[in-house]
C-alpha cells in the first residue's frame, strides 16, 4: 500500500481537527510549591520564573524533554562559513504576539538588548555578543567577542518580547529584582507563546488560556485550553489536592508521599534524573562573616575548615532519609548530563568525623564557631529537612548552625544583595556545558561574571582557564580545559556538594507529558489518553 | 464539727493537710473519679514537662547529638542501621517523639500559664478599677472589653501576632517569639477576667467593710487589693483554670498554623503541624502522640475547671 503526501496530509489534518475538538475545554489544574518570582522574562534566571514564562513567551531555540534543542521562534541557526564570530538565526514567519503586534527581527534585536541591561539577571547568558542587528525582516545576526561555538546554547530560556508593546507600557527597561522595583511587565505578559495569560496575583493563583493565533497549534498537541497554576506551600495539602482531584497535575509531589500517589490508582508518577544539583555555599572572600562569633577572621576562608565540613556531612544519609531514595548524591555541582562531567570527582566518599575534628583543631576553631545557615522553605525538593540534617552533622564537628529558613522569594533577594554568610542553592546547567556553571558560580564576581558566585571565592588561574571556554574551537582542547578547571574548584572546595535531584512529577493517569529534566513542563506538550 | 470537740492536748486549729482533708472541696473532689484521674494526668504531664531535661531519653533539639540514619523509626522498634529503640519512634531528622513532646510540652504549658497569669493581672486590675470607680473609667473599660468580645480570641491573637511580626526586627523574632505569643494570647484573653471582677466589685463595694474602710480613710488601691480582692477570687480561680485549657489550645492552634514559636523550640503544635507531612505516607506516629498529649492535657485541665465551678458554685451544693 502506498500513501500519497495528499492523503497524509488529510488524515494529519483530522487527527488535528479532532484532537482539538475532543479537547476543547480541558482545564487544567497545576501546583508546584513556589510561584515564578516575576512575569519580566529577563529579571530573574529562576527555574519557575523561566517555566511560567514557557507557556506565554517563547525563546529562539528551546531545549524538549530529550534535551534537544529544538526550533521556537527560529527555525535555523548556524554560524557563517566566512565569519566564525557571527551567528545568523532564521526567523519564523507570520507568528503573532498576543495583543496583535507582527513578530519581526526587531522584536528579537530588543530582546536581545533588554537582555543585556545592567538589570538583567540574563546577562551573563549572553554577554559574549557585541553586535546584534537584523538583516532582515525574519533574519537576525550576532556578532561575538571572539568565535562561541556554544552560544545557542545559552538562548533556551532567553524569551523574546515585543518592542511595540514594552514602549507603550513603559517597560523596555528590566525590573530591578533585588532592589525591588517593579515595571508594567512584572504584572503583564504578551509573548507569542501557546497561552496567553489571564490574570495572575502573586503567590495565590495565575490563570492562562490558550492563545488560537498560536504559530504552533498545529505542530503540538495544545490539548489544553485553561491552565490554572497556583503554587502550594506544604507538601502534604499538595498530596492531598492531587488524591482529591483538586489538581490534575501536581510538579513536586514530596518524597515522602511518591508511593501513596503511584498506588492510588488514576494517579501516575513520572521521574527522570533532573539537571539540578543541590549544595552549599560559604562566603570565604570577607575578612569576617557576619553572623559567626568568631571576630576578625573568616572561619570558610581556611581551606581545612572547608575540608572539614566536608567531611562531616554524610550525603548518603540525606539520600537515604531525607529524599527517601530519591536523589543521587554528589561530589560535584553539575549534574551527569553537562559536559564536564566526570564519575570520579562526582563520587561520594564517607564520612570521616575523627579526621574532620582534627582539621578544625589545626585550623584553631578546636572549640568549634557558630554561624548562621540561611535555607529556602519552598524552592527546592526537601529543601529544609536537608538544611537541618546538615546542621546536626556540622554540629558534630563543631560548628554550631543557626538554621534559617524562609520563603525562596525573601531568599534569592537576600542572596542576590551578597548579604548570605552561608546558604543553599540549587543549579541546573541548561546549556549542558560546564563553563555555565564556572561562569556563573565560579569565576571571580564581576559585573561580566560570576553573577552567582556569592562566595567571595576568587582564583586567577581558574578565571585564566574558564575565560578560554567561549572562543576555544578545539573541542578536545576546550575538554581539557574544563577538566583542568574542576580540579582546581574540587580541590579548593569552594562549594559543599550534597545531591543531584531526582525528578518526580505526579499527573491525572489520563495525563501524557514527559518529564523534563530542567523542570520545565512545556503545556503545549500534554495530552489526553 | 467534730476537731474542734477535742480534749487540750490537742491543738485547738486543725492542721491545714486536716483541713483540706475536710474541706467541702475535697469531699467533692473524692467522689467524682473523672475529677480524680484528670487531675492525676494533668500534674503528670505538668510534672514531666518540668522535670523534662531529667526525664528525657535523648536531648532533640541539640542538632549535634542527632543521628539522621534513626529517622523514621518507628515506635518500640528496633532501627535497622543504629540499633537504637525508640518507645514513640522517631521523626524525620532521628529526633526521638516522646523526648520532643517532653520538651514541647514544656514550652506550650510555659506560654499557657504565662498567657493564664498575664491576662488574669491585666483583667482582675481592669475588673477592679472598672468596678470600683464606675462611671466614665467603668464605660470606657467595659466598651472596649465588649469590642474586643465580638471578636474570636483566635482572630484577635493573629492580628496582635501580626503588628509584633513588624515591629520587632527579623534578627530577634525568633527569641521573641515566645513573650509575643504570650503576650498575643493574654491580651485576647482578658475581657473575661475584667468582666467577673467588675461585678463581683460592684456588689461588694457597697457591703458594710468596705464603707468601715473608706471611712478610716483607707486609699482606694489599699482597699481594691486588700479588702475587695480577696472576696472575689473564687470565680477568678474557675476562669483561670478552664482559660488555661484554652490559652494551651490556641498556642497549640498558632503554632500549628506556624505563626507560633519557631521550628527550633517546637511546642506541641508545632510538632503536630511537622508531624502531618507524614501522616500520607504512614509514619503517623510523628504527629499522632503530640497529638494524644495535647488531647489529655487539654481535655484533663477542662475537666478540672469543670469540677472546680461546680464544686464553687454555692446554688449547686
Amino acid at each position: 500500500m502506498t500513501i500519497t503526501p495528499r492523503a497524509l496530509t488529510t488524515g494529519l489534518a483530522t487527527a488535528v481537527f479532532a484532537l482539538s475538538a475532543a479537547a476543547s475545554a480541558e482545564t487544567l489544574r497545576w501546583a508546584n510549591v513556589g510561584d515564578s518570582l516575576t512575569l519580566d522574562p529577563h529579571a530573574q534566571n529562576h527555574g519557575q520564573t523561566h517555566t511560567i514564562a514557557h507557556q506565554i513567551y517563547n525563546t529562539l531555540i528551546y531545549s524538549n524533554a530529550a534535551g534537544a534543542q529544538t526550533a521556537g521562534l527560529a527555525t535555523d541557526w548556524y554560524i557563517l562559513d566566512d565569519e566564525p564570530d557571527v551567528w545568523e538565526f532564521t526567523l519564523r514567519e507570520g507568528v503573532t504576539f498576543h495583543e496583535g503586534q507582527a513578530f519581526t527581527a526587531d522584536d528579537v534585536v530588543f530582546s536581545f538588548e533588554r537582555a543585556l541591561h545592567a538589570n538583567s539577571d540574563m546577562r551573563p547568558l549572553i554577554n559574549t555578543i557585541t553586535e546584534i542587528w537584523a538583516e532582515d525582516d525574519y533574519t537576525v545576526r550576532m556578532r561575538t567577542d571572539g568565535p562561541n561555538p556554544l552560544l545557542a546554547n545559552n538562548l533556551t530560556n532567553l524569551f523574546i518580547m515585543s518592542r511595540e508593546w514594552a514602549e507603550a507600557n513603559d517597560a523596555t527597561v528590566v525590573q530591578d529584582f533585588s532592589a525591588g522595583e517593579e515595571n508594567y511587565a512584572v504584572r503583564n505578559a504578551n509573548g507569542t507563546g501557546p497561552f496567553r495569560l489571564v490574570s495572575r496575583e502573586a503567590d495565590v493563583r495565575t490563570e492562562m488560556e490558550r492563545f488560537d493565533g498560536f504559530w504552533g497549534m498545529d505542530q503540538y498537541p495544545m490539548e489544553v485550553s485553561r491552565i490554572v497554576f497556583t503554587p502550594i506551600q506544604s507538601g502534604s495539602t499538595r498530596a492531598a489536592a492531587l488524591l482529591s482531584g483538586e489538581i490534575d497535575f501536581l510538579q513536586d509531589p514530596p518524597v515522602q508521599d511518591v508511593n501513596r500517589l503511584e498506588n492510588s490508582g488514576d494517579i501516575v508518577v513520572r521521574n527522570a534524573p533532573q539537571n539540578r544539583s543541590i549544595f552549599f555555599g560559604m562566603d570565604q572572600g570577607r575578612d569576617e562573616l557576619r553572623t559567626s562569633d568568631v571576630e576578625g577572621e573568616n572561619p570558610f576562608a581556611d581551606r581545612r575548615v572547608r575540608e572539614a565540613m566536608n567531611l562531616a556531612v554524610d550525603r548518603n544519609a540525606i539520600q537515604r532519609i531525607v529524599m527517601r531514595g530519591q536523589s543521587a548524591p554528589a561530589g560535584m555541582i553539575a549534574p551527569s548530563f553537562v559536559n564536564g562531567y566526570e564519575e570520579e570527582l562526582d563520587r561520594v566518599t564517607g564520612t570521616n568525623t575523627a579526621r574532620a575534628r582534627e582539621l578544625m583543631a589545626e585550623a584553631g576553631y578546636a572549640d568549634g564557631f557558630s554561624v548562621t545557615m540561611t535555607c529556602t522553605n519552598d524552592r527546592y525538593i526537601e529543601d529544609e529537612g536537608i538544611c537541618q540534617a546538615v546542621t546536626g552533622m556540622l554540629g558534630q564537628i563543631g560548628v554550631n548552625v543557626r538554621l534559617n529558613a524562609r520563603p525562596n522569594s525573601i531568599h534569592f533577594a537576600e542572596l542576590q544583595n551578597g548579604e548570605l554568610d552561608f546558604y543553599l542553592l540549587g543549579w541546573g546547567v541548561p546549556t549542558l556545558d560546564s563553563h555555565y556553571v564556572f561562569d556563573f558560580l565560579l569565576e571571580t564576581k564581576t559585573d561580566d561574571s560570576g553573577a552567582w558566585n556569592f562566595t567571595g571565592w576568587s582564583n586567577e588561574e581558574f578565571d585564566a582557564l574558564s575565560r578560554q571556554l567561549p572562543t576555544e574551537t578545539d573541542l578536545e582542547r576546550r575538554n581539557a580545559l574544563i577538566a583542568e578547571a574542576w580540579r582546581i574548584v574540587q580541590d579548593e572546595i569552594v562549594y559543599l556538594p550534597i545531591h543531584h535531584q531526582v525528578l518526580n512529577w505526579a499527573m491525572r493517569s489520563n495525563i501524557e507529558m514527559d518529564v523534563h529534566p530542567e523542570d520545565q513542563p512545556m503545556i503545549k506538550y500534554l495530552s489526553f489518553n | 464539727m467534730t476537731t474542734e470537740q477535742t480534749t487540750g492536748d490537742q491543738p485547738l486549729r486543725p492542721s491545714l493537710w486536716r483541713r483540706i482533708v475536710d474541706s467541702d472541696l475535697f469531699y467533692s473532689f473524692i467522689r467524682s473519679p473523672v475529677v480524680v484521674v484528670s487531675a492525676v494526668l494533668t500534674l503528670i504531664i505538668v510534672l514531666a514537662a518540668a522535670f523534662a531535661p531529667w526525664i528525657a531519653p535523648h536531648t532533640p533539639f541539640n542538632p549535634a547529638s542527632l543521628n539522621l540514619m534513626n529517622g523514621f523509626t518507628p515506635p518500640f522498634s528496633v532501627n535497622e542501621f543504629t540499633g537504637d529503640v525508640f518507645i514513640f519512634g522517631t521523626d524525620s531528622q532521628g529526633r526521638d517523639v516522646f523526648s520532643a513532646i517532653l520538651y514541647g510540652a514544656r514550652v506550650s504549658l510555659l506560654v499557657g500559664f504565662s498567657a493564664v497569669a498575664f491576662a488574669m493581672i491585666l483583667g482582675v486590675g481592669l475588673g477592679l478599677l472598672a468596678g470600683y470607680k464606675g462611671g466614665w473609667v467603668d464605660s470606657l473599660i467595659m466598651r472596649v472589653a465588649d469590642v474586643q468580645l465580638s471578636f474570636p480570641a483566635i482572630l484577635v491573637a493573629l492580628m496582635i501576632f501580626g503588628v509584633m511580626r513588624g515591629v520587632i526586627p527579623p534578627q530577634q523574632q525568633d527569641q521573641l517569639a515566645i513573650y509575643v505569643l504570650i503576650l498575643a494570647i493574654g491580651l485576647s484573653d482578658w475581657v473575661q477576667y475584667a468582666r467577673t471582677v467588675r461585678s463581683s466589685t460592684m456588689s461588694e463595694k457597697n457591703k458594710e467593710y468596705v464603707q468601715a474602710a473608706r471611712l478610716f480613710s483607707i486609699p482606694a488601691p489599699a482597699i481594691l487589693f486588700k479588702h475587695i480582692l480577696p472576696n472575689v477570687t473564687g470565680p477568678i480561680l474557675v476562669i483561670a483554670t478552664i482559660g488555661l485549657a484554652l490559652a494551651i489550645i490556641l498556642e497549640s492552634t498558632l503554632s500549628f498554623l506556624g505563626v507560633g514559636v519557631p521550628a527550633t523550640q517546637p511546642s506541641l503544635g508545632t510538632l503536630i503541624r511537622i508531624g502531618q507531612d507524614y501522616l500520607f505516607s504512614g509514619e503517623w506516629w510523628i504527629t499522632i502522640f503530640p497529638g494524644m498529649t495535647l488531647l489529655i492535657l487539654a481535655l484533663s485541665v477542662n475537666l478540672v475547671g469543670d469540677w472546680l465551678r461546680d464544686a464553687l458554685n454555692p446554688k449547686l451544693r
